[in-house]
């Protein structure tokens, strides 16, 4: 931070070539190192280039992307869909202009446009349309956000809310005639399912985590011991194990003629499966916090209630933000479990289309798409909590 | 200090429990039964969904659709294409049931399941018919608690050949190197086989089946020997796939077909009998494209199949057009056959014993009367 603030002389100043010699080749030794290492990255990159750019068949990738991103949802519904992602692009922009700070804020627009525009022009038909629609309404909802007031902060939270519900039944439609049909949860698929999947994971894991940890440490007696068997119970449990008995065991021990939907099944069971390891997160975070928080807080006359939801609970839940964020982006890669019990997520959805007579043998392609997948999105998930430290100033105080 | 035990003497209870519930009866100590226990699979002859006569097309028929099992991600047999939309020849056998229950093919929902799952999920009712090439064999028909319907396809190890080598069958391969995965009946089969016929050759075997094709690329060996259904998408992924053939040589039975829960022998019935829908059309000639002036067909059985006269729908619980649906929506035996493993697609294999036994064949279907 400090250089920023103060430049070194002009002596000692850097150009390319003195930055080169001071820390590439400043001995015989590192000169050797930086060459070998140069060297091996070009042979091992050259592989990998030569592959992206020539050998490998990504007509795999273009024939399938709607199945890879949606499953089987059917094509002529699609458009629901993408109904939702404007509404999210406007919702975005507006969140963008009211809580972003200054010219981050909106360099970091500008970048989302930008990179929308980009995607339509990659992709052709009418998704190149709702692409360009998305990346118009994402500018138009900051433009229109701009030196907002309170109001429209409510509004903007508000429509956080509701979004996910217009979502769902956008998604999933009702009866079987109308403007919008029923679409089943088994033509959900892809993307959108692992999507689905982890966001449901996280925003009821978070609570259910949370009120664990606090029921462990209660001095009301059956409350502690359920939760403590509960923990226990369920992280002594391997997650594939917990979807294999939701999925195809769950039918036994139910009333015949009653079914639960599948998906919603591996939904609750990914939110148990997580919300006991939160509750150990959470209950780490509790502990770092100094007796003499909780004894200020009784000093003060709070309740019980109060000194934990004001005083406690926030230091401890900003605390523990790089641990949660761990944790949400290992589930977000759980949800890849699902597969194996034959739900279309990306991962199940890739070893379908492998399996297409005319793309046989395209491993590579398929996985190295989807990977590429993952790793944007854990990323984007890992940078926001960067940035969200950053502002609550973890680590620093 | 007594505090502290309280856990330990709760884990112990249930653990006295748990023993309790598991165990039954004392067991003996003499141990001359021992190897019974584990080899039986508990949760799947515990639990059994009510079944029994009729119970199965009558929840299948208030639900409104049909659940297959079904794989997705055998080429041939059952995947999903571009459009979202599943094919395949175990796939066509669930839209043929369902046309069959329903009069609408559509009336389908596919549920894609693994290897390990496919008799739990079947067990337990999470799908009604399992159609995902399931080798019939004795233990799966009945500790496993399932009927196998029918055979739909017989496959079967088999060889595949450089097609420029000229060679067509066991003897063309005399004295010459076969690729083999060690460890796997495969290996034994062949060596029965060849000696049977008196052909030597010499084995090169492999691990997995990876290395096993790696070095039949690499033109380590004369032939390379797996499931007929195996090299046929394993030669797709070869550098040249039009420059090998899979010879009309069957070394091994592996029959596989539809399976449905013991207990519902209405249902074993209507499952059967679709397949024999199919085989009897392509014997009669009915095709999709034919199956309307078939109606009035000279030939009294193919009215009977059709339902255009007596009551056989009936008997089974279903509509009289059960099979002219069948055969309309989704086609004969062959037309089945051709869609996914014919001549034409990336998936071809020959039809060898899937031919009718008009033609040197295994398909066989009893008399519609």
């Amino acid at each position: 931070m400090s250089e920023a603030i103060m430049k070194p002389p002009l002596a000692e100043r850097q150009t390319l070539l003195g930055w080169l010699r001071k820390n590439l080749f400043n001995s015989w030794s590192n000169a050797i190192l930086t060459v070998a290492a140069a060297w091996l990255t070009f042979v091992t990159l050259r592989g990998l280039i030569t592959w992206v750019f020539t050998e490998a068949d990504w007509a795999v990738i273009q024939t399938n992307l709607r199945l890879i991103l949606l499953g089987q949802y059917p094509i002529a519904q699609v458009w629901r869909i993408w109904v939702s992602m404007l509404l999210l692009s406007f919702l975005i922009g507006n969140s963008l202009s009211i809580w972003g700070k200054g010219k981050t804020s909106t360099r970091f627009t500008i970048g989302l446009v930008v990179l929308l525009a980009a995607l339509a022009f990659v992709v052709s038909g009418p998704s190149r349309t709702w692409l360009l629609a998305m990346g118009a309404l994402l500018a138009a909802g900051w433009w229109l956000a701009r030196g907002a007031g309170k109001a429209m902060r409510s509004v903007v939270g508000i429509g956080w809310v509701i979004w996910p519900l217009i979502f769902i039944l956008l998604l999933r439609g009702f009866g079987d005639g109308g403007p919008l049909p029923q679409v089943g949860t088994n033509l959900w698929g892809g993307l959108m399912l692992t999507f689905m999947l982890t966001i449901v994971g996280i925003v009821f894991s978070f609570p259910i985590g949370v009120l664990l940890a606090l029921g462990r440490q209660s001095d009301l007696r059956i409350v502690r011991w359920f939760c403590i068997t509960f923990i226990e119970v369920v992280r002594g449990v391997p997650l594939i194990t917990i979807l294999f008995m939701a999925q195809l065991m769950l039918p036994l021990f139910l009333p015949s003629g009653v079914t639960i939907d599948r998906v919603l099944r591996a939904m609750v069971g990914i939110t148990l499966f997580s919300a006991a390891y939160l509750a150990e997160n959470v209950r780490g975070g509790l502990q770092a916090i100094p007796k003499g928080q909780y004894e200020a807080a009784y000093a003060l006359g709070l309740s019980t209630t109060l000194s934990m939801g004001l005083i406690i609970l926030p230091q401890a839940l900003r605390l523990i933000i790089p641990i949660l964020v761990g944790q949400f982006i290992a589930l977000f890669k759980d949800t890849a479990l699902v597969a194996i019990v034959g739900l279309f997520d990306l991962v199940g959805i890739a070893r379908t289309v492998l399996a297409q007579p005319a793309f046989l043998g395209t491993h590579r392609e398929v996985y190295a798409f989807i990977s590429l997948l993952y790793w944007v999105f854990s990323y984007a998930m890992s940078y926001v909590s960067i940035r969200l430290e950053d502002s609550l100033g973890v680590g620093k105080r | 200090m007594t505090k502290k035990l309280y856990p330990i003497l709760g884990l112990l209870l249930a653990t006295a429990v748990l023993l309790a519930a598991c165990g039954g009866s004392p067991a003996p100590a003499t141990g001359d039964a021992p190897a019974e226990q584990p080899t039986a699979a508990p949760a799947e002859v515990i639990f059994t969904t009510p079944s029994g006569y009729g119970v199965t097309l009558e929840a299948v028929q208030s639900r409104g659709n049909l659940i297959c099992g079904v794989n997705s991600q055998v080429p041939g047999f059952g995947y999903v294409d571009a459009d979202g939309n599943f094919s395949g020849v175990d796939v066509d056998y669930c839209r043929a049931l369902a046309a069959a229950i329903f009069g609408d093919a559509d009336a389908v929902e596919f549920r894609p399941v693994t290897a390990a799952e496919r008799f739990t999920a079947l067990q337990s009712g999470e799908i009604d018919v399992l159609s995902r090439n399931t080798t019939w064999s004795t233990l799966r028909d009945t500790e496993l608690g399932g009927n196998f319907v029918h055979t739909t396809f017989y496959d079967g190890q088999g060889l595949m050949v450089r097609e420029d080598s000229g060679i067509t069958d066991i003897a063309g391969l005399d004295g010459g190197t076969i690729c083999v995965q060690t460890g796997t009946t495969t290996e034994l089969n062949l060596a029965d086989v060849f000696a049977a016929a008196g052909v030597s050759y010499t084995p090169a075997v492999f691990e997995d089946a990876d290395g096993t094709f790696a070095a039949y690329a690499e033109g380590r060996c004369d032939a390379v020997t797996t499931d007929k259904s195996g090299l046929v998408s394993r030669r797709t992924v070869l550098a040249d796939p039009e420059a090998h053939v899979i010879l009309d040589v069957t070394m091994s039975k592996e029959p596989l077909g539809p399976m449905v829960r013991h207990g519902d022998d209405q249902w074993f019935d209507i499952a059967q009998w679709t397949v024999f829908a199919l085989i009897s059309a392509e014997e009669f000639g009915v095709t999709s494209a034919n199956v309307d002036s078939m109606m009035t067909s000279s030939n009294p059985e193919v009215l009977r199949m059709l339902g255009a006269e007596g009551e056989l729908g009936a008997a089974l619980g279903l509509s009289a057009d059960w099979a002219y649906n069948i055969i309309s929506q989704v086609g004969n035996y062959e037309e089945v056959y051709n869609r996914s493993l014919g001549p034409d697609t990336p998936t071809y294999i020959p039809r060898g014993l899937n031919s009718l036994y008009t033609e040197g064949g295994l398909l066989y279907a009893p008399p519609f009367r």
